[in-house]
């Protein structure tokens, strides 16, 4: 099964992304979930501006049979939102560490990456499931 | 609670084609292999293999069959040549469903009651209690759901597929909804073949005995693989039957809904001649008008209705979806649900409730995709 982790993002156990450059992180699903889900037909994103606690949720993903709901991985403000998933929702299976990214989130306290999943502890957690 | 999951005689067919598994019905079935998306489209474009052994199976046989179906189904039995098959529904007294179920005229007095794999219990016991109700005598009762496998396969190039592996069948003469026993497939006997499906397309179901079913299940990936025959999983089926309009029992019907709610008025002949259950209660329904009825819509705004989700009009809920999806074939969001009467016209709006915001739809013509039997 397809279960691709890049090495240097930060990971969560519901299966969430967070790169970070500098004090800016995007956001996405990992390719476990994407591949979990199947066909991504919807995705529902946050305003901009919208600030967020570590934890809560920011939006959903569905495909053609599930609804799954969004959590950020840290706290902080929503920059930007891939509008591009409006309408190529599908992106988020192609791509979803590039093209599929979901949010990008100003960190209010980068000290909650320390806190994430790194690569090879999000990759053992797959394996658990 | 997962480990009481009944197993079909195709598991290891499943888990061989790489399916991911999903508790259905008290069934550990096949929701999607590749994926729904693109199974959906080889059935509609090519064909697609489907595992449907978890339904039940009720043979009846003897001079007084036929009452007894009369009794307990809405359509009229009586009807049926032998090979024809009867989509029909089976009510309570006060008009709520029970279940649909198709009935296969075997023979003279024989006959099948083909029958969803949730309700086989209940549906068992409820026949049971209606032939004890009724006095009949001459007639045997089997439920042969544990020892009979069936495979469906379905799509424009199913003919095409099946038309090698079974000789002895001139397909062209078997129509929509008639049936064969004893058709040898593949070299292998199966109990029923008949042209029936719930996709929409036309196809096949075979029934066979179970242990007979991996040897079916592989004869026919390798008669059609070449022309684009994949195993399909639940996933599929229903965004197919789904699209067609075909109702599944525990969303479009239930045992609050009447077939007449259904939209299924089509299959309740009142006038058949002989009182069956449920029969008063459909006729004083059907007598006084109805309040609520299923309508399929189509979403304006973003979102995606679900089963389950409201259904408000003017900031009141006024009905409920059944069924909601994106649809695959048509690349809309779209949904089957019930709402009142008074504002069930084509064209209508209402909002849907999705994650507490209203989302307008607005009611279109259904079915959504229009069914390609062979007639």
């Amino acid at each position: 099964m397809s279960n691709n982790v890049p090495a240097g993002l930060r990971y969560t156990k519901e299966h969430e992304w967070i790169k970070v450059e500098g004090n800016v992180g995007y956001v996405g699903i990992t390719d476990f979930a994407q591949h979990h889900l199947g066909d991504v037909v919807f995705v529902e994103v946050p305003a901009v501006g919208r600030v967020l606690k570590a934890h809560e949720q920011f939006g959903v993903v569905e495909s053609v049979k599930t609804v799954s709901d969004l959590y950020t991985p840290v706290s902080g403000k929503v920059v930007e939102v891939n509008t591009e998933l409006e309408s190529a929702p599908e992106t988020v299976n192609a791509s979803p560490y590039d093209n599929g990214w979901i949010i990008k989130i100003e960190l209010s306290n980068p000290a909650e990456v320390d806190a994430l999943l790194d690569a090879a502890a999000y990759d053992a957690h797959t394996k658990e499931a | 609670m997962e480990e009481n999951l009944k197993r079909t005689p195709l598991y290891e067919m499943h888990l061989k084609y790489g399916a991911r598994m999903v508790p259905f019905g008290g069934w550990d079935m096949p929701v999607q292999y590749t994926g729904v998306m693109e199974e959906h489209r080889a059935v509609r474009e090519a064909a697609g293999l489907f595992d449907v052994s978890h339904m039940g199976e009720f043979e009846l046989k003897g001079p007084q069959a036929l009452e007894l179906i009369q009794l307990v189904s809405v359509n009229n039995a009586a009807k049926l040549e032998i090979g024809q098959v009867q989509y029909s529904l089976m009510c309570y007294e006060n008009g709520t469903i029970v279940d649909d179920i198709l009935v296969y005229r075997l023979g003279e007095n024989h006959y099948w009651l083909v029958v969803n794999a949730g309700n086989i219990d209940k549906d068992w016991d409820w026949v049971n209690y209606c032939l004890n109700r009724s006095g009949l005598k001459n007639l045997e009762l089997k439920n042969l759901s544990p020892e009979v496998g069936q495979i469906a396969i379905q799509g424009p190039l199913a003919r095409q597929i099946m038309k090698d592996l079974v000789p002895n069948v001139v397909l062209d003469e078997l129509k929509f909804y008639w049936a064969k026993t004893g058709v040898t497939v593949a070299g292998i006997k199966s109990l029923v073949f008949s042209r029936t499906g719930y996709t929409g397309e036309d196809g096949f179901e075979i029934y066979c005995k179970k242990e007979d079913a991996v040897a079916l299940w592989e004869a026919l990936m390798e008669a059609g693989e070449d022309l684009g025959l994949v195993p399909a999983g639940l996933g599929a089926r229903d965004t197919l039957r789904f699209e067609a309009k075909l109702p599944l029992y525990g969303h479009e019907i239930n045992d609050n809904l009447t077939p007449l709610e259904a939209g299924l008025g089509f299959f309740v002949k009142l006038k058949k001649g002989t009182d069956f259950i449920g029969k008063a209660a459909l006729e004083a329904q059907k007598e006084k008008g109805l309040e609520r009825k299923l309508v399929g819509f189509e979403m304006i705004e973003r979102g995606i209705a679900r089963g389950g989700y409201e259904i408000a009009k003017d900031g009141t809920v006024v009905g409920f979806v059944t069924t909601g999806s994106f649809s695959p074939t048509l690349q809309k969001n779209i949904g089957l649900g019930y709402v009142p009467v008074a504002i069930s016209d084509l064209g209508a709006e209402f909002d849907v409730i999705i994650r507490g915001k209203a989302v307008k739809a607005k009611i279109v013509e259904t079915p959504f995709y229009q069914p390609r039997y062979y007639r």
